[in-house]
């Protein structure tokens, strides 16, 4: 479980150009959980995102992760970032090893694992991605496709054996394929090995179609909390913030304005089409 | 930590100094690092200190922002001051050892560290108060005449402009690298120097595979937009010596006959 109080941080203290990134943000995440994360761009989203494994420490409020409180200074930043593994923004620019089985290495080894230990962790987790191991280890990483580096740049941090998961924006720039395989897979992920999953998109119907959870942070603060049906049925006020909807939720509203009778809380195309081929049958 | 070097970091403003012809600022930073090496005792730093510190005070830039600057290359000041100290040959003020202290060594250091400071701020001053494009185009007029022997000046400021505007970028490319990394466990704090070394690895081949792939991309959209160095260009803000750059050139230039008198009759 993970317990987020009053996270405050702000960026460039003191100087002209200070800015307050997060606001008093408090949230709480049940385990097994997978939570969205949405907001305009320059929200705070990633700012909250580097704090929940330590990279960032908040100018006040704390993170307690199954009763560890990660913001404390006493905390090891090892154990913090074994317990909670981070893929950033276009994972693949972080590549650097001269083998795919090497880089996928790099996070293991630095947790001071036996060899054997990470070997088996390292054919276990691009197996995990869906790459075939034996085919890829020794290659150059700098030779695979778009798709599949990040493939292999999400191993590496899976070979961590994270507790917890967190994904920003974990197919920004790629094609509607690997979309979409990217967030099979990560799905996946979610039901075999990990306990909490937070991802961060701009696609509402990714968000609307995977998560338990959404959290919408605007201008630093958290603005929404709750599943995505209660979260998406505050149509005006995600607009205000610059927010979309899902295309189902939003279809649905629209011919709910025509006068048509239909529930608000449409998330998935499927839904969508259930609901209207209903109320049509009337 | 990496965002702190100011130096080459434009700080917003509107103040007397920053409206100044780049053209003035870049060749008054220059003359003004001649002098501070043409002075050659305390009274002189003194005429440089008040210039300086009129210049602080009228670009409103706050010192905390200066001070950053400086921090740096604090090591470079006291090596300086260390060598200075020890290696000169004079009358003997303490001794310990092999290592002794002389008098002239001491002024010596002191002199050289005051020298220091003022041109570090000094440089400073001038990329704080101009935009990295204001500097460039500056450079660029200021190189022209030498076009007739041949040297490429618009080239040569485009290449500045280009190596300015990536500083930021790179610095944030960096930045980035080293959360990821750190995220998956990396540790850059701990162990001795060649560890550290080896630690860098991570960083380093991820930033110059980004170098690259940026310095492409730029290419290509400069290449898009038919970009040609060799045809005449204009320029959507001009520079213009006006009033105001007349009166800090004769300020500038009484400094100048300052320095240049304190040493002559002095």
């Amino acid at each position: 479980m993970i317990e987020v109080k009053n996270l405050t941080h702000i960026y460039n203290e003191g100087l002209p150009h200070e800015s307050v990134a997060l606001d008093d943000v408090s949230f709480r995440i049940e385990d097994r959980s997978f939570v969205g994360v949405i907001g305009h761009t320059g929200s705070g989203k990633s700012t909250l995102l580097q704090h929940l494994n330590g990279l960032l420490k908040p100018e006040s409020g704390t993170i307690v992760i199954d009763g560890v409180d990660i913001t404390d200074s006493h905390t090891k930043m090892l154990d913090i970032r074994r317990r909670v593994g981070l893929v950033f923004q276009y994972p693949e620019y972080q590549l650097f090893e001269e083998t795919v089985a090497k880089d996928v290495a790099f996070g293991p080894t630095n947790l001071g694992l036996e060899q054997e230990e990470i070997d088996a962790r390292v054919r276990e987790s691009i197996g995990l991605v869906g790459l075939d191991y034996d085919c890829l280890k020794d290659k150059s990483p700098f030779e695979l496709s778009g798709g599949q580096k990040r493939r292999v740049a999400i191993a590496g941090v899976l070979a961590m054996k994270p507790d917890i998961l967190v994904l920003d924006e974990p197919t920004a720039g790629l094609n509607p394929k690997a979309h979409f395989d990217i967030l099979d897979m990560v799905s996946d992920i979610h039901e075999r090995e990990n306990n909490i999953t937070i991802f961060v998109s701009h696609n509402m119907n990714d968000i609307a179609r995977m998560s338990d959870q959404v959290l919408v942070i605007d201008k630093g603060r958290l603005a929404m909390d709750g599943t995505p049906s209660e979260v998406f049925r505050r149509e005006e006020e995600l607009k205000a913030m610059g927010l979309a909807l899902p295309d189902a939720t939003e279809i649905v509203s629209r011919l709910r304005k025509r006068g048509m009778e239909l529930p608000a809380d449409c998330l998935t195309i499927g839904q969508a089409a259930d609901a209207i081929a209903a109320a049509l049958g009337k | 930590m990496i965002r702190d070097i100011t130096l080459g970091q434009f700080y917003p403003g509107n103040s007397v100094i920053h409206r100044l012809d780049p053209r003035v600022k870049i060749l008054a930073t220059l003359l003004y690092i001649v002098a501070l090496f043409v002075v050659k005792d305390f009274t002189g730093f003194i005429a440089a200190f008040v210039l300086l510190e009129a210049v602080i005070v009228l670009s409103k830039v706050p010192r905390k922002y200066i001070w950053r600057g400086l921090r740096p290359v604090l090591i470079i000041i006291f090596f300086t001051i260390a060598v200075n100290m020890f290696m000169i040959k004079g009358d003997i003020i303490w001794q310990l050892g092999f290592l002794h202290v002389t008098r002239q060594g001491l002024r010596t250091a002191e002199f050289m560290a005051v020298r220091l400071i003022l041109l570090i701020i000094g440089s400073t001053m001038l990329t704080l108060t101009t935009r990295p494009i204001g500097l460039t185009d500056g450079i660029e007029a200021l190189l022209s005449p030498f076009k007739k022997i041949g040297l490429p000046a618009h080239e040569l400021a485009m290449m500045m402009t280009i190596a300015l505007r990536f500083i930021p970028t790179l610095l944030e490319e960096t930045d980035k690298i080293i959360k990821a990394q750190q995220a998956r466990g990396a540790d850059f704090e701990s162990g001795n120097i060649l560890r550290r070394a080896k630690a860098l690895i991570p960083i380093l081949v991820p930033l110059f595979i980004s170098a690259f792939r940026i310095a492409q991309d730029l290419a290509m959209a400069m290449e898009a937009r038919c970009y040609g160095g060799v045809v005449k260009r204009t320029r959507m803000n001009a520079m213009k010596f006006a009033g105001r750059d007349l009166i800090a050139s004769i300020i500038f230039c009484v400094f100048l006959a300052v320095v240049v008198l304190q040493r002559v009759l002095l």
